[in-house]
């Protein structure tokens, strides 16, 4: 790790303030952070902790519905918080990395962060939810732009995220061995309106919508309304972990367990 | 009704305590006044010649003690290696310098090419950032057939070739082994590759250094399962050290698993930095180091041929394998895939005619060396994989078919060098068959089936070389030391014990088990006899741990001091109760005359040996002995191993629903313990069989480099074992009758796993063969897909 210098402001404006300065940085859990400066990949002057911002914290009912979740809320909250009023992202948080991970790391780390295999990105692009930040408000779809990159400026903080709930959701994770982030996931929800589904995991561009499945499901809500729908490897991720194939083969088997579990 | 204490009863580890409750002192709970940090600047490159190092600016940085490059250690000895091979053909094994800091040449990714010196780690970094360095890159040598063609890239400019040897053990005669096979009624061929694997022991590896000016002593505190051995290589062949100048400290010890075995370039260099620097000098490992310069285990691409005749009996075998050293050799590299492997290839069973070929590889890889089970595994692995795949060819019952051709008689002298003692393969069948409930396989697969998943059973035998080792015989094969161990029982005043040992506890539980050894002979508490392990100034000497020997080679050692320390006892009794000492019986701590009632207590004696007012004065005062112990043979633990597999037909996931163990450890001394050394064994073996995968790119980047990619086995990924080791024929030639039980759960588990996945493909209606470790879900899947 190199020097920095730690804030840890109260409210947003202050957080903002201090990320004005050109090399400071937005430290949520430090999940993701912390080991990037412990292996000297990163370098900020400062680190702006946004853990003690109290309007950023928690889980709540808005009049029309929907859940609005704290930019800074950790996943063990959400996963406790939110299991009444979206039970389906509830479970989505619950089952991210360990305990140690999912009382420290936060929904605005995970979803600026925007890493292809984490689990948040599918929630919130399979929900359709809005990205609140200190500035503007970004529907998810215009938010994530690829493996690692978003519509975030510089300095802007994500506030809040807030959910339409759905009719019937479910997230299903398949385990990337070592890491246990998802080698592939998918989240799949059932509005009134139509159905969304979102994969993680899978693509060199990061999280994505599949959009034949969706058409297909929101004809026909059933597993077997997705016989015969495969997606083109050519685009998937082929590691140690899994062939560019497997990942394909998986998508197509996530995403009917996950519509198995809503009905 | 099992015993509460002593031989044979399940004593709590006492160990635990500490270790539990942030108690331990471990080799990074060390600090010494004054202490400086060192960083090890490391290749990023795998192969490489260093055309450019200036370390000018590093020293002028902030808090920089000194940087240190290849340079300084012009002159200085390598890391020697402890185990000469001679090839086929009678020449000694190749031989390359193993350097403290690269000269001239980098030779894998982690090759440590400068050291900071500094007062702070943090300074010590920093300054290895303003290192000026360019490496010329060359081609990397990865793959170790290519690696063994003529005309190739060298790893080592100075030797002829890549080969570091061409070895060969059992039928020399090639025109005989052929004609085996050509008679044969069926031959099964399998081609496998035992998976490269990380140890990572839960604490990594820290030296911390000390040298005294003014006594010119050293003191080195280092992460070692056998501080003897690190001194006396470190002392004779590296630094030219008096060796009653250097104390090596290994303290608790964090897991070890064969990687702390080896004497690391790290504890050398921080050794010669102390002096150089005149200040003691700490490092630390972090993880990413670890993944980078721990010796790896396994790695072994080998093809085996199995020839069976008509009445599917065993009539030969043949093995050919290519084992990575990586890219220098190890301590006791060269031995793992020669005389740890090669020796086991008969297993539990009568073939007759067996010749295996190992060539061992240089590569621009991590060196690799011993790990849980050392070269056992990999034979086992092989020969049980190719034992499955002919059952299957041939339709016959797994089970009946190694039955049929087990040993029975014994001694058994194996066409592969070895004499077995004693062991009854059928009886551990019989005791598995009946542990793992097999009768009842069949429903269970049926309701696994009826959940929609595939289920197998694997089964597995093994049979081990371990007590490692008969210092005569290990000589002739090629050991540059003797593998005796050695124990000092020291007596104190009012009757409680230390007993110094060689060997050296890290996890084993050796702080509990040892006592209890003493306890029964005497007939005194367990709590009265305590340990004494891991320091080179407090132990008379040790081989330390490893190869499953501690209990068998050093608590045999402890058992003959022992029995003289009781030998004198009596001398002193017998002058006490004014009789003879044929006459005095020693039991529960009492010393007594034969048919008479009178009788001295344990501490009376001992207080009459430091205390002499009333002294037989023909018996030297005191009461310490110390005894060193040779085995006669290795010892031969067994065991047959029975796993269930589900296997989901859409994702390829492979769950294990029961592992069942049924071992022949000969005697026991705590069942818990055992219970607990196999479990963990097995732990292993399941993590190499399903997930664990140190994978290299074809440049020789590491790709499995951290806990992201390297895939440790975690509590939900193993079930509940059972374990049984009422199966028990003594060893025949040690004190105790011990066997060892350390290695067992990891060289008998990986098999097991793999032939329940094939087994349960198969019942699946996809006809596979083989699948190469770790059997992760994208491998089924690719296989179930053909
Ligand atoms: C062992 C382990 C296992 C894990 N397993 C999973 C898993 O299974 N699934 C999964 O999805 N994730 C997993 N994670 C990641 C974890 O979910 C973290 O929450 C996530 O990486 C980042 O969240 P954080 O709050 O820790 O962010 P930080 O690490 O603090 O920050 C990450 C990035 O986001 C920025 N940032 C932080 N907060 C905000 C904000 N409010 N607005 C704008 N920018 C912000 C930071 O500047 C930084 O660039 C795992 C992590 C670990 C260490």
């Amino acid at each position: 790790m190199y020097n920095f210098e730690f804030e840890k402001p109260s409210t947003i404006a202050d957080a903002v303030a201090a990320l004005g300065d050109e090399d400071a940085q937005a430290l949520g859990g430090g999940q993701t952070l912390i080991p990037t400066l412990k292996q000297r990949l990163a370098s900020p002057s400062a680190l702006v902790s946004l853990s003690g911002i109290a309007e950023m914290q928690g889980v709540c009912v808005e009049d029309d519905g929907s859940v609005a979740i704290g930019g800074a809320t950790p996943h063990a909250v959400v996963a406790r918080e939110a299991a009444g009023s979206y039970p389906a992202l509830a479970a989505l948080a619950g089952q991210i990395g360990d305990p140690a991970v999912r009382n420290r790391g936060t929904i605005g780390g995970s979803v600026a962060n925007n890493d292809p295999a984490a689990c948040y990105p599918a929630g919130v692009l399979g929900s359709g939810a809005t990205i609140v930040t200190n500035t503007r408000q970004i529907a998810a779809d215009d938010f994530f732009e690829g493996m690692f990159s978003t519509a975030l400026e510089e300095g802007e903080i994500i506030t809040s995220v807030r959910f339409p709930v759905p009719q019937a959701a479910s997230y299903q994770k398949f385990l990337q061995p070592a890491s246990r982030f998802a080698l592939v996931g998918v989240y799949v929800a059932r509005f009134a309106d139509g159905v969304r589904v979102a994969v993680t995991g899978a693509s060199e561009d990061g999280v994505f919508r599949w959009s034949e499945a969706e058409q297909a499901l929101s004809k026909e809500f059933r597993a077997d309304a997705l016989m015969g729908l495969s997606i083109n490897p050519m685009n998937m991720i082929g590691d140690l972990h899994g062939s560019k194939d497997y990942r394909a083969h998986l998508v197509a088997v996530m995403t009917k367990r996950a519509v198995a579990a809503c009905l | 009704m099992p015993k509460d204490s002593g031989i044979g009863a399940s004593s709590k580890r006492r160990e635990d305590v500490r270790f539990l409750t942030g108690a331990g002192n471990y080799t990074d709970d060390i600090n010494v006044h004054g202490q400086a940090h060192v960083y090890f600047l490391r290749s990023d490159i795998a192969h490489g010649r260093i055309s450019n190092l200036d370390t000018s600016a590093a020293e002028s940085m902030p808090g920089v003690v000194r940087v240190f490059t290849g340079k300084d250690f012009e002159g200085v000895g390598g890391i020697p290696c402890g185990w000469e091979v001679t090839d086929k053909h009678g020449a000694p094994m190749q031989e390359p310098a193993h350097p403290i800091l690269a000269q001239g040449k980098v030779r894998h990714v982690g090759d440590p090419i400068a050291a900071v010196v500094a007062d702070t780690l943090a300074q010590a970094r920093d300054a290895a950032e303003a290192i000026d360095l360019d490496i010329e890159e060359l081609p990397a040598v990865l793959d170790m057939k290519a690696a063994a063609k003529d005309g190739t890239t060298l790893v080592h400019d100075d030797l002829k070739n890549n080969i570091c040897y061409d070895w060969q053990l059992g039928e020399t005669d090639n025109a005989k082994v052929d004609e085996v096979f050509a008679n044969a009624a069926h031959v099964t061929s399998l081609d496998l590759v035992n998976n490269r694997l990380v140890a990572n022991p839960m604490e990594p590896r820290v030296a911390v250094a000390e040298y005294s000016r003014g006594t010119e002593d050293y003191t080195l505190y280092t992460t070692s399962q056998n501080p003897h051995v690190i001194r006396l290589l470190m002392c004779a062949f590296v630094l030219g050290l008096p060796e009653h100048k250097v104390r090596v400290v290994a303290p608790d010890v964090g897991g070890g698993f064969g990687t702390k075995i080896f004497h690391y370039a790290e504890e050398a260099f921080c050794t010669f930095a102390a002096k150089a620097c005149n200040r003691p000098v700490k490092w630390s490992a972090s993880r990413s180091e670890a993944f980078m310069s721990d010796a790896h285990g396994r790695d072994h691409v080998t093809n085996i041929e199995l020839a069976l005749d008509a009445e599917n009996n065993f009539i030969g075998l043949r093995t050919n394998t290519y084992a990575n050293m990586g890219a220098y050799l190890s301590t006791f590299a060269s031995s793992v895939p020669t005389w740890l492997h090669g020796t086991l290839a008969a297993g539990n069973y009568t073939t007759p005619v067996i010749q295996v070929n190992v060539k061992a590889m240089f590569t621009n890889t991590v060196p690799v060396d011993a790990y849980r089970g050392a070269g056992r595994p990999e034979a086992t692995y092989q020969l049980e994989r190719v034992i499955d795949k002919a059952a299957r060819e041939l339709g016959a019952d797994p089970i009946a078919l190694r039955r049929q051709n087990f040993i029975t008689q014994f001694p058994y002298d194996t066409p592969v060098a070895l004499t077995y003692d004693t062991g009854d393969y059928n009886g551990t069948m019989d005791k598995l068959e009946a542990a793992a409930d097999l009768a009842g396989f069949a429903a269970r697969r049926a309701s696994s089936e009826a959940n929609g998943k595939m289920r197998g059973l694997g089964i597995n035998c093994y049979i081990e070389a371990c007590g490692i080792a008969p210092s005569n015989i290990v000589g002739m094969l090629g050991a540059r030391a003797g593998l005796y161990d050695a124990a000092t029982v020291r007596v104190n005043a009012t009757g409680s014990i230390s007993v110094m040992v060689g060997a050296h506890s890290h996890g084993q539980g050796h702080e509990t088990a040892f006592p209890q050894v003493v306890a029964e002979m005497i007939g005194i508490d367990e709590s009265m006899i305590e340990i004494v392990h891991g320091d080179t100034s407090k132990i008379p000497f040790g081989m330390g741990t490893y190869g499953s020997r501690s209990l068998a080679v050093c608590g045999s050692a402890m058992v003959k001091a022992t029995e003289k320390v009781i030998d004198k006892a009596k001398k002193i009794a017998a002058h006490l109760l004014e009789a003879s000492e044929a006459d005095i019986e020693l039991k529960d701590g009492q010393f007594s005359v034969a048919g008479t009632d009178k009788s001295v207590a344990w501490g009376d004696v001992t207080l009459t040996a430091y205390v002499p007012h009333n002294y037989p004065l023909e018996v030297e005062p005191g009461l310490e002995e110390t005894a060193f112990y040779d085995p006669a043979n290795f010892t031969f633990p067994s065991g047959a191993y029975a796993c269930e597999v589900e296997v989901d037909p859409e994702t390829g996931q492979v769950s294990i629903e029961a592992f069942t163990a049924a071992d022949d450890f000969g005697n026991i001394v705590n069942p818990m313990i055992v219970d607990g050394q196999v479990h963990g064994g097995i732990g292993q073996g399941i993590g190499q069989a399903l997930l664990e995968n140190c994978a290299y790119d074809e440049n020789g980047q590491l790709l499995s480099a951290s806990f992201m990619d390297y895939a440790m086995p975690r509590a939900d990924d193993v079930p509940f074992y059972g374990v049984d080791h009422s199966s028990q024929t003594p060893c025949t030639h040690n004190p105790l009758g011990v066997k060892g039980c350390g290695e067992a759960g990891a060289i008998g588990s990986p098999p097991a796993v793999v032939n329940a996945v094939i087994d349960a493909l198969n019942s699946g209606g996809k006809a596979v063969d083989h699948i190469d470790m770790p059997v992760s879900p994208s491998r089924v899947w690719a296989a179930m897909k053909g």
